[in-house]
């Protein structure tokens, strides 16, 4: 699948209460989540991000808590895929089992500046940075994590694989 | 092959002679714990699944975060928490009034014993390597997925060895020997690793440091911390599970990508500043930083001899009259060991007030939310920013003596500094 779509860029260690901070945990639903996305951190997040949009940030992205809800409201928010120098790995998990695709892309991810556009290649783990005329390229998703992936989530690949 | 004990435990659970790290593997689990925010969204996946539980002793269910119930929305997620414990006849679910914060409850209960592997939808739940388990935390789907079908993937972490020697000093306690291990490798210096704690000062560590030890094991990005299994541990178990366990040790001859040594004798009281568990400071050179509120408790450090260690600081003195201090024990049997002990009443009379158990004000949930510009010293596990209330509000991370110490002073100090 090829993502296209604008950057909205962060440092180090974005940690998941910031992403949605625990007083909006009293619902799991994407939508009402994504309202307060990245709120504590970054106010115009959630009232200018656009359905494709595409969050770059530098390591450890969404360590701390497990709250799932953290990918979901990302998701919620029209983010198509996240890309991070590296990822904490509950988030990692999560995404993934939620079907918000990731892409780790180690120190090049520093390269990556807010509003440059991005097209992104899932399967070859590809990330061209259309703004600025330089490709990058991740680490694949490792063994069945791709079929997981593959399946939109954990959810449909138990469901699917072992009926 | 030689392996570490977290290789050892994931190859018994995946059927496997040995794995070695960076393997895939899918293990089976003995414990899959939840909450009462990650278990809605993870009984919603487990439905679509559309299978019965696979274990209902297996499955534990603590409402503990958003409890007693702050609102309506938290009541309802309470209630959807208590229908499918009922609906599937949970053994182990804990009604408020029999419940305790996940991390204190089930070590207490005997529900985790060494040699198993648990995944809990809490990112804490790598608290019971304490016990030498290996426990790490998960998301709700995983959860969910997990009460279908008993199972999950994991990949085997590379681990870090922590050789441990020495004894800690008057006033150091376990937060202090996590806090100082984060401050040294940073908030992501064990991430997708293990942390393997060995050596022989682990023999001076009770196991209520290494609860708190093991518990803040995620704070450095690791996927579990774990503890050998020795006389303390066996000590701990008796009497307190029913359950049957293996005694799992490491090779002698295991790989480790890294060695971290920390001497317990050299360690002194520490606080990590805001906004990242790794700002680690030594309690006696930080510059006079006044406070507004103290809390005492969490998964971290709400065990009796926590409260115990705050109590001692705090008889006979009162707490500051700028500050709030808020204590929890951390389930029902702290609180009434404590109130038994007489540190509730050394409490009360101190000018605190006492809780029942919750995760409340440590996530910023409710129960001590900080204002614009408020600074709070806590014995949590998190100072991220907002995570105990306004973005602009400081939480500064420390053990109970420090704690309780600066409750009565008003400003982050050692306890030393009340017995002079």
């Amino acid at each position: 699948m090829i993502l296209e779509g604008k950057t909205w860029k962060y440092g180090d260690n974005v940690d998941t209460d910031v992403i949605i901070p625990a007083r909006h945990l009293t619902t799991a639903d994407p939508k009402e989540l994504a309202v307060h996305c990245m709120e504590d951190i970054d106010a115009a997040f959630a009232v200018n991000v656009q359905p494709g949009d595409i969050i770059v940030a530098e390591r450890n992205f969404g360590c701390g808590s497990s709250r799932e809800h953290a990918p979901l409201a990302i998701k919620g928010s029209g983010v198509t895929c996240v890309v991070a120098d590296s990822f904490a790995r509950i988030f990692y998990r999560n995404a993934i089992n939620i079907g918000l695709p990731l892409l780790e892309l180690g120190s090049d991810a520093k390269k990556i500046q807010a509003g440059d556009t991005l097209r992104v290649d899932l399967a070859k783990g590809i990330v061209e940075n259309i703004t600025r005329g330089e490709a990058f390229q991740a680490q694949p998703l490792p063994g069945f994590i791709q079929e997981i992936a593959q399946a939109g989530g954990l959810v449909s690949y138990v469901s699917g694989v072992r009926k | 092959m030689a392996m570490t004990m977290t290789e050892k435990i994931l190859a018994s659970h995946a059927g496997l002679e040995s794995v070695q790290a960076g393997q895939l593997i899918k293990a089976k689990v003995d414990v899959v714990l939840g909450n009462d925010i990650t278990s809605p969204p993870a009984i919603a996946e487990f439905n679509k699944i559309g299978r019965p539980v696979f274990d209902k002793d297996k499955i534990v269910l603590v409402p503990d975060h958003f409890i007693p119930n702050k609102d309506i929305k938290s009541a309802q997620m309470a209630k959807t928490l208590r229908e499918f414990a009922h609906e599937h006849d949970i053994t182990n679910y804990f009604e408020v009034g029999r419940m305790g914060i996940e991390h204190v409850l089930l070590p207490e209960e005997g529900l985790v014993v060494p040699g198993e592997v648990i995944i809990g939808a809490d990112s804490h739940t790598c608290t019971y390597g304490a016990v030498g388990a290996f426990a790490t935390g998960v998301g709700s789907t995983d959860m969910g997925a997990a009460m279908a079908t008993g199972d999950t993937w994991f990949k085997v972490p590379s681990a870090i060895q922590v050789n441990i020697t020495g004894s800690m000093p008057k006033y150091v306690c376990g937060k202090d020997v996590i806090l100082t291990l984060i401050g040294m490798i940073g908030v992501d210096g064990a991430r997708y690793q293990s942390l393997e704690f060995t050596g022989p000062g682990i023999a001076n560590l009770s196991m209520t440091d290494r609860l708190t030890i093991a518990n803040m094991a995620i704070e450095c990005g690791a996927k579990n911390g774990i503890f050998p299994i020795d006389g303390v541990t066996i000590a701990y178990l008796n009497g307190r599970t029913k359950k049957t366990y293996q005694a799992v040790s490491a090779d002698s001859d295991a790989i480790y990508t890294r060695k971290i040594d920390i001497d317990l004798s050299d360690l002194t009281p520490v606080v990590a500043l805001p906004h990242l568990p790794e700002n680690v400071k030594a309690v006696r050179e930080l510059p006079e930083i006044s406070i507004d509120q103290v809390v005492i408790g969490s998964c971290t450090n709400g065990r009796i001899e926590d409260l115990k260690q705050a109590a001692v600081i705090m008889s006979g003195k009162s707490v500051h009259p700028k500050v709030r201090t808020i204590i929890i024990p951390g389930s029902q049997a702290v609180y009434l060991e404590a109130l038994e002990k007489g540190y509730i009443s050394t409490f009360i009379k101190a000018g605190a007030v006492v809780s029942t158990p919750t995760c409340g004000p440590c996530l910023g949930g409710y129960m001590g939310i900080l204002a614009a510009g408020e600074k709070a010293v806590t014995t949590t596990n998190r100072n991220f920013k907002g995570r105990m209330g306004h973005v602009d509000s400081e939480v500064y991370l420390t053990g109970p003596a420090v704690a309780a110490a600066s409750a009565i002073t008003g400003r982050i100090c050692g306890p030393e500094e009340m017995v002079k």
